[in-house]
């Protein structure tokens, strides 16, 4: 098997146990609110760069490691994450011509449905608890888009550099 | 041997990895994705997708049916906890090593002033306990007696906002359960909420969902303090306006509902107003527990069964620290 076959799917995997230990790290109490949705972010990007190799389904299943990284009930982020990938599958081709401001805005919408989507499901086990810094991350991971683009486009492009 | 290597190459180690059954029609679509999609389209996936998710909450919210696949999974994602949590020990560890021998020495003495204390106090408290079970022997009365505890460390990791919930380092591997009571060296911390093999979860007593019901330590008041949400706060919101309560009170377990053993301290009483237009008065409680600097909890099995009358407390130990490390 040649070697850079071999290479894509590891690094996809590794970004994206990376961004479930940012997701998870002991960030100080102020700025834990603020943590965004690092893994869904970087599901989006391989999303739309390469949509023949993530599919909904690794969506759903990554989206259901971090149900249980986070102790949430099981499904939710599956659910959230698999809707989010199918929109990115649907639109790849047109979002790849945007630039980088036009596609914020598409993030933001993403990062608003999957929060709105656990807002539903977490509103149905015990409602009117939440607070209004649960939206937080919708904008924070917005602002981190371009951070996460670049970041990955280098891990990406040094794996077709090899 | 070509065809082969070109399904390896199109379809990935993520497609092997992922799936057996359920994945052939994907590598398939991929093989031959260039000219025509086959197998189900996105659409029918996504369908799949939402259904199977849906079908998963309703199943989790309704039972503990799926218990086995989360310990599956968690087997997967908590090491990535471990992981996360090294360079906080490291820190940790560090800032332990480079310390003067000074301190260190300064730090031994006062140990061992605290240790003679609590030993001499100990002793006592052996005849004590002996005379509370002849005591109760005399009025009828069963004896419970005390209990086990686990020394679990917190890994530093922060899940999700808003929720005071820690994950400590032993799991179900080392018996813990759910709804065990959680301590530190001052006091009641919270209860286990969910365990994995490699790690479980605490809920402190601060968490809006959490409740524990406490009595006052000076005249045996009963009711129930609720997390507030903030790390230093309890709230008792069901005591009326002429209850006897003051700033200052200690609040202790009281033993009912039978999660959490009787007679550990909670909180201590900060405020007190009544409100003369509601039914309840606004009681705030600090906790004793350090909730927000324990590097070390230990988590308590506690014997349910009382002693009978005649018992021998040396057996009884016995069996149940065999219950406690199985």
């Amino acid at each position: 098997m040649p070697n850079h076959d071999f290479y894509g799917p590891g690094r996809i995997i590794m970004t994206i146990v990376a961004a479930m230990c940012l997701r998870i790290a002991p960030w100080p109490a102020a700025v834990v609110p603020f943590n965004p949705d690092w893994v869904l972010l970087v599901l989006i990007y391989w999303g739309l760069t390469l949509p023949e190799r993530v599919g909904i389904f690794h969506a759903w299943f990554f989206g259901l490691l971090t149900d249980v990284l986070t102790g949430r009930l099981l499904g939710q982020y599956a659910l959230a994450y698999s809707l989010v990938i199918y929109i990115c599958l649907k639109l790849h081709k047109r979002l790849r011509q945007f630039p980088l401001l036009q596609q914020e805005l598409f993030i933001f919408f993403c990062l608003l449905l999957s929060q709105l989507l656990l807002f539903l499901i977490k509103n149905l086990q015990n409602p009117a608890q939440l607070h209004a810094a649960f939206w937080i991350p919708v904008f924070t991971g917005t602002l981190f888009w371009p951070v996460v683009y670049f970041a990955l486009r280098f891990v990406n492009l040094a794996r077709s550099l090899k | 041997m070509d065809a082969i290597g070109n399904f390896f190459e199109r379809c990935g180690i993520l497609n092997k990895l992922l799936g057996n059954s359920g994945w052939g029609y994907q590598s398939r679509s991929c093989t031959i994705k260039l000219l025509f999609a086959t197998g189900p389209s996105i659409n029918t996936r996504l369908l799949v997708a939402v259904i199977t998710s849906i079908a998963l909450l309703v199943t989790e919210h309704n039972n503990q049916q799926l218990d086995k696949l989360r310990s599956f999974l968690s087997f997967v994602v908590d090491p990535l906890k471990y992981l996360v949590s090294v360079p906080t020990n490291l820190l940790q560890n560090a800032s332990d090593t480079i310390r003067t021998y000074a301190s260190l020495k300064e730090e031994n003495q006062k140990l061992h002033e605290s240790q003679l204390i609590h030993q001499t106090r100990l002793l006592k408290l052996e005849a004590l306990e002996k005379e509370n079970i002849r005591l109760r022997a005399l009025l009828d009365n069963s004896f419970k007696l005390g209990e086990q505890v686990l020394v679990a460390e917190i890994l530093s990791v922060k899940a999700a906002p808003f929720e005071h919930i820690v994950t400590v380092n032993k799991g179900t591997r080392f018996g813990v359960h759910p709804q065990q009571p959680v301590l530190d060296a001052n006091g009641v911390v919270g209860q286990v909420f969910r365990s994995q093999p490699l790690t479980a979860d605490i809920m402190l007593i601060t968490d809006l969902n959490h409740a524990i019901p406490v009595e006052v330590n000076r005249n045996g008041l009963l009711t129930i303090a609720v997390g507030s949400g903030n790390l230093n706060q309890l709230i008792l919101p069901y005591l009326p306006n002429n209850a006897d309560i003051h700033p200052g009170d200690l609040l202790i377990t009281s033993g009912l509902g039978g999660t959490f053993p009787q007679g550990y301290p909670v909180a201590v009483v900060d405020q007190f107003t009544s409100q003369p237009n509601k039914p309840f008065a606004s009681i705030t409680a600090t906790p004793k527990a350090q909730l927000d600097r324990n590097r070390e909890l230990m988590i308590v099995w506690s014997n349910a069964a009382p002693i009978p009358l005649t018992g021998k407390p040396a057996n009884e130990t016995t069996e149940e620290k065999q219950h406690a490390q199985p």
